[in-house]
């Protein structure tokens, strides 16, 4: 039993998929190539299994002449969970730590890099406004969906999660009330405009675009752990080369500098959270 | 002639009342056990990755949280850390995601037991043991599809008889249902035929 059934579709699976990526690639100029293959392929599977395509090589024909369809898998083939506070302690310790590093600064500025749907930048935005030092910040908060960024500079959350969002703010070591920052109208929650103020919304891709500016903080959390190891280390040089020397990063708590062939270029900035210093 | 079988991995999916049973699963498994074992364990975002410590000093297996990019050994039995999806890639090495809710859980055993048996067709072992939720079953049964050798826990032995009864309805044909106690000694069985 050398090549049975069930090897055959797995190995053909794989070859639709990679025929996918390509046409992607080809067609819109999304590189998905470097992406972690098992959950590239479940939230392939998964558009499939919704759209009533038969195959996933049946899909390429849909997203080569149906823009809408494409729109729908890019939009599931970016993952998009995400909270106001999420890690409340990271939070504390960026509140704790970082902040006083930066009030040093006459000016700041800080990349908030595959933000998704905002909630780690209005998160970091409300920290810097009462830290008081959010006049003198330049924030940028990039993602390569636009649908995604649209939403973010809306600054709309549900009302479905403001308990927990609130209870992370106090975990987080909020200073005053959550409820400073927001204003809630039905069941929407309106983030206050003053926190957009200084944010700058932007298309940027990781994949395959580069360096923007220079920034004294670079925010990236859980978006590494989609990425193969390649890849990984192409936008660890990336952030390495946009921070300034003394600059921080950070990253999700699962995700790693080591073996990423920029680890020696940072001192380990806190003990218990994923921040670094660029030395 | 008797088909040779052999196994790469164990996958295991176990929500409440899964520290008491994973302690006497592993108790007896020999520290030389040849075959790398991955665990989802249910449990609350937040509290942290105790369970690899508590179950390092049962057994002489070494315990630990799965880290991203890790590929998966012998001796090792592999934690998912709470609040992460824990994927395992096509060339053996783990991946982490913080992808929507499966089955109302993160970790979700589904997602382990489907990527897992993508990665390891007939050479996995899948094992659903006590719980409380209905995860783990439709995985459990795509394991059977590729042609993994699926073991669940007598209900009647398990602290919550759902998740085990669960895995019993969807899985066509599982290939024993066994009482928690003697699990590890199959274990030990099914997985000397490799060494051998």
């Amino acid at each position: 039993m050398n090549h049975t059934k069930r090897e055959t579709n797995v190995d053909n699976e794989n070859i639709e998929v990679n025929l996918l990526i390509e046409a992607i690639r080809l067609k819109y100029g999304y590189d998905f190539s470097g992406y972690s293959r098992a959950s590239l392929k479940r939230r392939i599977k998964k558009r499939l299994l919704d759209s009533g395509s038969l195959s996933i090589s049946g899909m390429i024909n849909n997203l080569l002449y149906e823009k809408d369809f494409f729109d729908q898998l890019l939009l599931d083939l970016s993952i998009n969970v995400t909270e106001m506070f999420r890690d409340p302690l990271f939070f504390k310790e960026i509140r704790d730590k970082v902040i006083p590093e930066l009030a040093k600064l006459s000016s700041v500025k800080i990349w908030h890099a595959g933000c998704s749907t905002g909630e780690e930048v209005y998160s970091m935005a409300i920290i810097l406004k009462e830290a008081g030092i959010y006049d003198k910040c330049q924030i940028f908060a990039t993602d390569f969906n636009q649908v995604v960024l649209e939403k973010a500079k809306q600054g709309v959350l549900s009302i479905v999660n403001l308990k927990q969002y609130t209870q992370n703010y106090q975990k987080s070591g909020g200073t005053g009330s959550f409820t400073d920052w927001y204003t809630a109208k039905y069941d929407l929650v309106k983030l206050k405009t003053t926190l957009r103020k200084n944010i700058m919304f932007a298309d940027h891709n990781l994949a395959t675009d580069g360096v923007f500016s220079e920034m004294d903080l670079v925010m990236c959390r859980n978006v590494l752990i989609y990425f193969d190891r390649p890849l990984q280390n192409r936008v660890f040089r990336l952030f390495t080369d946009s921070l300034t020397q003394d600059g921080f990063l950070t990253i999700g708590s699962k995700e790693s500098i080591h073996f990423s062939g920029i680890a020696d270029e940072y001192d380990q900035f806190s003990q218990t959270q994923k921040i670094f210093r660029k030395i | 002639m008797k088909k040779k079988r052999f196994f790469d991995c164990i996958t295991i999916g176990v929500s409440s009342g899964g520290l008491n049973a994973l302690m006497i699963l592993f108790k007896d498994l020999p520290v030389d056990f040849s075959v790398p074992i991955v665990v989802v364990q249910h449990a609350k975002a937040d509290s942290g990755d105790i369970l690899a410590g508590l179950l390092n000093s049962k057994t002489e297996l070494r315990v630990k949280t799965a880290e991203e990019k890790e590929e998966l050994k012998a001796g090792f039995v592999y934690i998912c850390p709470a609040n992460y999806h824990l994927l395992i890639e096509e060339n053996k090495t783990v991946s982490l995601s913080v992808e929507p809710l499966v089955n109302f859980a993160r970790p979700s055993i589904d997602v382990l037991f489907e990527t897992a048996s993508l990665a390891y067709g007939s050479h996995l072992i899948g094992i659903v043991l006590t719980g409380a939720s209905s995860d783990g079953a439709k995985g459990l049964a795509q394991i059977k599809n590729y042609g993994g050798y699926t073991i669940i826990q007598d209900p009647k032995t398990a602290y919550s008889s759902y998740m085990p009864d669960a895995a019993i309805s969807a899985c066509d044909n599982p290939d024993e249902i066994l009482p928690l106690e003697d699990i590890s000694a199959r274990l030990v069985d099914l997985c000397r035929e490799r060494s051998s």
